[in-house]
């Protein structure tokens, strides 16, 4: 499966979210809305926006995403970093 | 060390209070992003890939054991338990939440540090030979020096908006260990003619994507007269830098489209003006009540090479490697200069875990009279240890990883963040280090090979001195994949060049093998003990590049 998601960083503490389908911000990329069909992508990103304007988050944007091994990952190498997190300093907690 | 007197605590408070009061208009809503980012970076904060990252500035790299505890606390307390060491001497925070910035800020100005000018276009962090005071080839000691440029320069106001950000470095030696050279000013002491100490004064280095040496434009400047020329050559830039194209917007490029000889007459038309003006001079009381907070601890009556030393070095190779590789003359008998290598294999350059500080800052409470020092090579110094204190030194910094053999070596690799933190990235720079530091992990290879650095940058920007490295390593992009450009030749140092483009890119794989045969087409060509630097500057490019394409299959367009 390919399609959109929607990535931001959170305002309070820059973390790296995702936008659900029901307009939350979640954390795993497995919890956020995936766009499809034409036209959702839009809608994600003007939902998206509007908690930019509610100073929700900083920098929206839609990522392409695909299938892998089962688990959804961003086609762009920067963004599936990203999603996941550096892949350095892993030994340490967060 | 400098310490805090009124004024400057004064102004630190009200800022941290300022800054308080403009968050809390961020996270109300009051201010918008576009509103706030200026603010949070005049601050250091800036929004990478994953959070926030604060940039500290350790002024001129010196840091107290004090400092150093509190800096710990902040990473367990505010962060993921570690810090970043730069090229800039500063320490980075990769976690900090926004909602508790004004409170880390709290928590430095407790130890008389802060994260002012550490980003945006203004004079930055001055940066300065981490032996400094200590080295046995100084001509004078350059910290007071940098502590006045450091008081001119903070709040300027005429300077606090430049067409970029301004970097000054200043060394007090000969052999320049602050590549003084890639600085928008860069200042060396050294003594005319007549014997008088003065400043080579050196305009329009850089790194980045436009990479230039530094010119020379004054041969020697009397030191009272730093101010004033500093602030001519401030001002000239400040109405001539390109504010319209923030590529080129950086002093080196002013320098280099004038000319060093027109850019040299603008500022001394321009000194001419302000040289004798009382608020720029430099009262010789001023700059000796600056100087006795660098005053020479009681050092002990001590001879050198103490038999405890001698004897260990001949017994023990562990403990004689690191001697040849990481200790350092010191100027006072008895004495040594120690780096602690943050480079042990497989550890991302210039990391340091929160239990490492504190116990970095008891060993130097315990070894090195409270100080130390960071590295633009991303390591830490202890600037006084007693040569008789050495064995044991070496015994706790072996428990604490930080004695790695290495120092101007192979594996004392500089490396940005890169792609695994910077949003500029374009590649990853830290496992690339990871895999040499493993992969060249060999005491006796590394020994062998001598002085030899690599750099590596994940972009074009070049924070990792890639320009420089005698073997630089550059993270590019093609196609959404990571892929590596190498460069032979650079130097930092007083003999500053940049490096020569190798070839084409290589993939993250091939950059270890490749380096391999760097080293041993540089091993089989090398007369006597000649530095990689020099043999390489004598038989130029052509061997390497036959070396690493003429034998690797899995070269890419
Ligand atoms: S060189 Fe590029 S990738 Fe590395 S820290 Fe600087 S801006 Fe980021």
């Amino acid at each position: 499966m390919t399609g959109q998601m929607i990535l931001a960083n959170r305002l309070t503490d820059g973390r790296v979210v995702f936008l659900a389908a029901d307009g939350r911000w979640v954390d795993d990329i497995a919890g956020g809305a995936v766009a499809t069909a034409p036209g959702v992508a839009s809608q994600l990103l003007a939902t998206a926006r509007v908690a930019e304007s509610r100073n929700a988050v900083i920098e929206p944007c839609l990522i392409d995403i695909r299938q892998v091994a089962g688990h959804r990952q961003p086609v762009a190498w920067r963004e599936a970093i990203r999603a996941t997190g550096p892949t350095v300093r892993t030994d340490l907690p967060a | 060390m400098y310490r805090y007197d009124e004024f400057d605590h004064t102004l630190v408070a009200e800022r941290i209070a300022t800054f308080r009061r403009q968050v809390q208009r961020r996270l109300s809503g009051d201010l918008t992003e576009d509103q706030f980012k200026p603010l949070r970076l005049m601050n250091g904060l800036y929004l990478q890939l994953h959070a926030y990252m604060l940039r500290v500035n350790i002024p001129y790299g010196c840091l107290s054991a004090r400092q150093l505890r509190q800096l710990a606390y902040i990473a367990r307390r505010y962060d993921r338990n570690f810090g970043h060491f730069t090229t800039r001497q500063n320490i980075q925070y990769n976690w900090i939440r926004l909602d508790e910035t004004p409170d880390v800020l709290a928590a430095l100005a407790e130890v008389e540090m802060n994260a002012m000018q550490s980003s945006g276009n203004c004079v930055r962090n001055i940066t300065a030979d981490q032996y400094a005071g200590r080295a046995r080839d100084e001509v004078e000691d350059p910290r007071p020096w940098c502590e006045l440029i450091r008081q001119w320069s903070i709040l300027h106001p005429e300077f606090s908006y430049l067409p970029r950000k301004f970097k000054i470095a200043v060394s007090g030696a000969p052999v320049d260990r602050a590549a003084v050279k890639f600085h928008d000013v860069g200042l060396y002491l050294r003594r005319n003619a007549d014997g008088v100490v003065g400043f080579e004064v050196i305009a329009g280095g850089g790194q980045g994507r436009l990479p230039y040496v530094g010119h020379t434009i004054r041969d020697w400047l009397p030191k009272e007269d730093l101010l004033s020329y500093l602030e001519a050559i401030l001002r000239i830039y400040n109405l001539g830098g390109r504010r319209d194209n923030p590529q080129k917007a950086r002093i080196k490029v002013q320098v280099n489209a004038l000319g060093p000889d027109e850019f040299r007459r603008l500022v001394d038309e321009e000194w001419a003006q302000i040289r004798r003006s009382a608020l720029l001079a430099v009262p010789r009381a001023e700059i000796e009540r600056i100087a006795a907070y660098f005053a020479d601890p009681a050092w002990e009556v001590l001879a050198d090479d103490p038999v405890a030393v001698t004897r260990q070095r001949g017994v023990d190779p562990g403990f004689d490697d690191w001697y040849r590789a990481n200790v350092v003359a010191h100027r006072t008998p008895g004495y040594a200069i120690v780096n602690l290598s943050l480079k042990a294999p497989g550890i991302a350059p210039g990391d340091l875990t929160a239990d490492q500080m504190d116990k970095v800052a008891d060993l130097a409470d315990r070894f090195s009279i409270g100080e130390l020092r960071v590295s633009h090579r991303q390591n830490l110094v202890f600037p006084d240890v007693r040569q008789g204190d050495l064995p044991a030194l070496w015994q706790e910094l072996r428990a604490l990883s930080l004695a790695t053999p290495n120092i101007g070596q192979l594996t004392d690799i500089i490396a940005c963040p890169g792609l695994d933190f910077c949003s500029l990235a374009n590649a990853r720079a830290i496992p690339v280090a990871q895999d040499l530091s493993r992969h060249f992990g060999d005491a006796a290879v590394l020994q062998d090979v001598g002085e030899l650095t690599i750099n590596i940058s994940g972009c074009m920007n070049a924070c990792g001195h890639h320009h420089v490295g005698n073997i630089g390593i550059l993270g590019v992009e093609k196609n959404g994949q990571e892929f590596y450009q190498l460069t032979l030749g650079g130097s930092s140092g007083e003999d500053a060049s940049l490096g020569d483009r190798l070839g084409r890119s290589i993939s993250a794989a091939d950059v270890p093998p490749a380096i391999d045969a760097i080293v041993a087409r540089y091993r089989a060509l090398r007369l006597a003990d000649e530095r990689f630097l020099d043999t390489y500057r004598r038989v130029g490019i052509e061997p390497f590049k036959e070396a690493v394409y003429g034998a690797r299959a899995r070269e890419v367009a």
